[in-house]
């Protein structure tokens, strides 16, 4: 389904992401851990389209993506979380989640203004849509509440409601469990499994601690100052003297 | 609910009868400042879909409504007005036959306002905040620059004199209302929504698939066709205009407005346009002689400028939001706050 070829991102001097090469197979959810600045995110930034790769392509359902835009990324496909939770600071929780509609809306300024026939319907049915996965989330009690004033696990989930309704064939979380505590984590960890069921998703998760992602996840990649140190079952990461050096500091 | 509607269409007729009777028995002078609150109301919302809304701090407006101005007086003027205001040198014949009817002036005036701004746009849209707007100041004074050099096409700097009277009362107020309803309905769809999340946040945005430079491009289209128009109403309703009128300070005049009003609220650009545009006119006594007692003057011109820049200062320290917020007018507000009878909560 996703494929990077060789990804390499340079900032001047410093190599934040050297030759990622990662595979993502439809319906799977692969993790990708490592110590802080590791380049995770790069790699994430890389593949939405917020940075063109210095080097290398990166392939969507067979596709080149590497020099779109992202919010054609987002067309085609590819719905992404962010770390430090980015959400729209002056609209509702509901308005969030139908902002995200607007997309599949596809209305340009005119039509959308006037109010036409076909607009007025795909309006409706994106807000039916948007209510649905608020309840999916559970969050349909505080629909009309302003989506900062929520409490932190609630807007990692709205995070994730928020980019279903672009209505992704592939999920990308950054870091979805950062700041929760062990419950909480596992939580989120078996929604994400259900979504990934419920709405026939591909899922690549960025994850800081692996014992959170350990879990769920089909396949993992380790990075370290931007090399690939090791992929593979999350049995064979757990054991691999590399990452555990990487995680713990050998001397 | 239901109340609510009442409570609409009341005041929708109250509106409606206190312009047909201003219209009927104001002086010319209080009429006049009137129907220029209408204006200041599209030029207001027009800078308040830029700013407020999009998040693109422009101060290009005045050369957006130079443009506006000049296009709807060339069009509208008779060839023999003309002929007596291009005596330096005569006007390209080209122009000198056109005389169009007042809304099809006052469309293309809007149209190719809303051209200029989308090929400045381009290039300008690229940059973020102060940046901006020192490039969308920049190409103002451009425009006006132009204008003035133009002489076989704008007269330069001796401007056009004896425009036709077309902005009537009706005429100002109606361009009014059309642009609040524009801005009602469009803040209110799907579009208005990827307005305000460029807004927030534009990293978000172009991840939720919005394509952020189209946005701004449109935002910035759209508000320069107001402008454009709004121009043009101020050019119909002075009946005089020339390249000196399009100034920087004039866009500071309506940057005023949205500030006081509110950034990002409809409600607020309408308030703050009528109440600045009643005040400028109610406080220029301050710039005539004066006898206080003990200081006399004997007239400084600019000072109720200076009144306006303190009240500017006190909403940037006191009230940083400004009239509104960026909240609107409901019925269901003023219930909250007990000026109306309480009815149960609905959508206004």
């Amino acid at each position: 389904m996703l494929r990077t070829d060789n990804v390499t991102m340079r900032f001047g001097g410093l190599t934040a992401v050297d030759e990622f090469t990662v595979k993502v197979n439809k319906n799977e959810i692969v993790g990708l851990i490592g110590p802080n600045g590791a380049g995770k995110t790069t790699a994430f930034n890389m593949i939405t389209g917020v940075y063109t790769p210095t080097k290398g392509r990166i392939y969507f359902e067979e596709s080149d993506i590497t020099d779109l835009k992202p919010h054609s990324i987002t067309e085609r496909g590819i719905a992404r979380t962010f770390q430090n939770i980015r959400l729209f600071k002056e609209m509702t929780v509901f308005e969030n989640v139908l902002l995200a509609c607007h997309l599949r809306i596809r209305a340009g300024l005119f039509e959308a203004t006037l109010h036409l026939p076909g607009y007025l319907r795909r309006d409706k049915a994106a807000r039916e849509f948007a209510w649905n996965l608020l309840e999916a989330v559970g969050l349909e009690g505080a629909a009309q509440e302003l989506a900062t004033s929520l409490p932190y696990g609630k807007q990692r989930r709205l995070e994730i409601a928020r980019a279903l309704a672009t209505r992704p064939k592939m999920l990308l979380l950054d870091e979805p469990a950062a700041g929760m505590n062990p419950q909480e984590s596992r939580d989120l960890m078996e929604f994400i499994v259900k979504v990934r069921d419920e709405y026939d998703l591909t899922i690549l998760l960025i994850e800081h601690h692996m014992q959170v992602v350990m879990g769920i996840c089909t396949r993992m990649y380790v990075l370290d100052y931007g090399l690939t140190i090791a992929h593979g079952t999350p049995a064979q990461i757990r054991n691999d003297p590399k990452v555990i050096e990487a995680y713990l500091g050998v001397d | 609910m239901k109340r609510n509607h009442l409570y609409t269409i009341l005041g929708v007729a109250a509106i409606l009868l206190f312009i047909v009777v201003a219209d009927k028995n104001f002086d010319p002078f209080v009429l006049r400042v009137f129907n220029l609150s209408a204006i200041y109301i599209v030029l207001a919302l027009s800078l308040n879909l830029l700013n407020g809304f999009t998040g693109l701090f422009s101060l290009g407006h005045a050369g957006f409504m130079a443009i506006g101005a000049y296009v709807t007086a060339l069009l509208t003027m008779t060839p023999a007005q003309k002929d007596m205001n291009f005596f330096l040198a005569p006007i390209v014949p080209w122009l000198h036959d056109i005389t169009l009817p007042f809304l099809p002036a006052l469309l293309i005036a809007g149209i190719v306002a809303a051209i200029a701004g989308a090929l400045i746009g381009a290039p300008v849209l690229r940059l973020r905040d102060d940046y901006l707007a020192i490039a969308t100041l920049g190409f103002a004074e451009i425009i006006r620059v132009v204008l003035t050099n133009t002489q076989t096409i704008t007269n330069g700097a001796l401007g056009l004199k004896g425009l036709p009277k077309y902005a009537t009362t009706y005429w100002v107020w109606g361009v009014a209302a059309a642009s609040v309803i524009f801005m009602v309905f469009l803040i209110r769809s799907s579009y208005g929504r990827a307005i305000k999340a460029v807004r927030d946040d534009e990293i978000a945005a172009e991840a939720m698939g919005i394509n952020v430079f189209r946005v701004k491009l449109s935002s910035f289209t759209a508000s320069s066709f107001m402008a454009g128009v709004g121009g043009a109403l101020l050019g119909h309703v002075l009946t005089t205009i020339d390249p000196k009128m399009f100034t920087f300070l004039l866009t500071f005049n309506i940057l005023l407005i949205v500030v006081l009003g509110g950034n990002g609220s409809i409600t607020g650009s309408v308030i703050a346009a009528i109440g600045v545009t009643v005040l400028m006119e109610l406080l220029r006594f301050l710039d005539g002689p004066m006898n206080l007692l003990v200081v006399k003057t004997d007239g400084l011109p600019g000072l109720r400028m200076v009144i306006f820049s303190i009240m500017l200062m006190a909403v940037v320290i006191y009230r940083q939001r400004g009239l509104m917020g960026n909240r609107e007018f409901s019925w269901q507000m003023l219930s909250f706050r007990r000026f109306l009878p309480r009815g149960k909560a609905g959508g206004a």
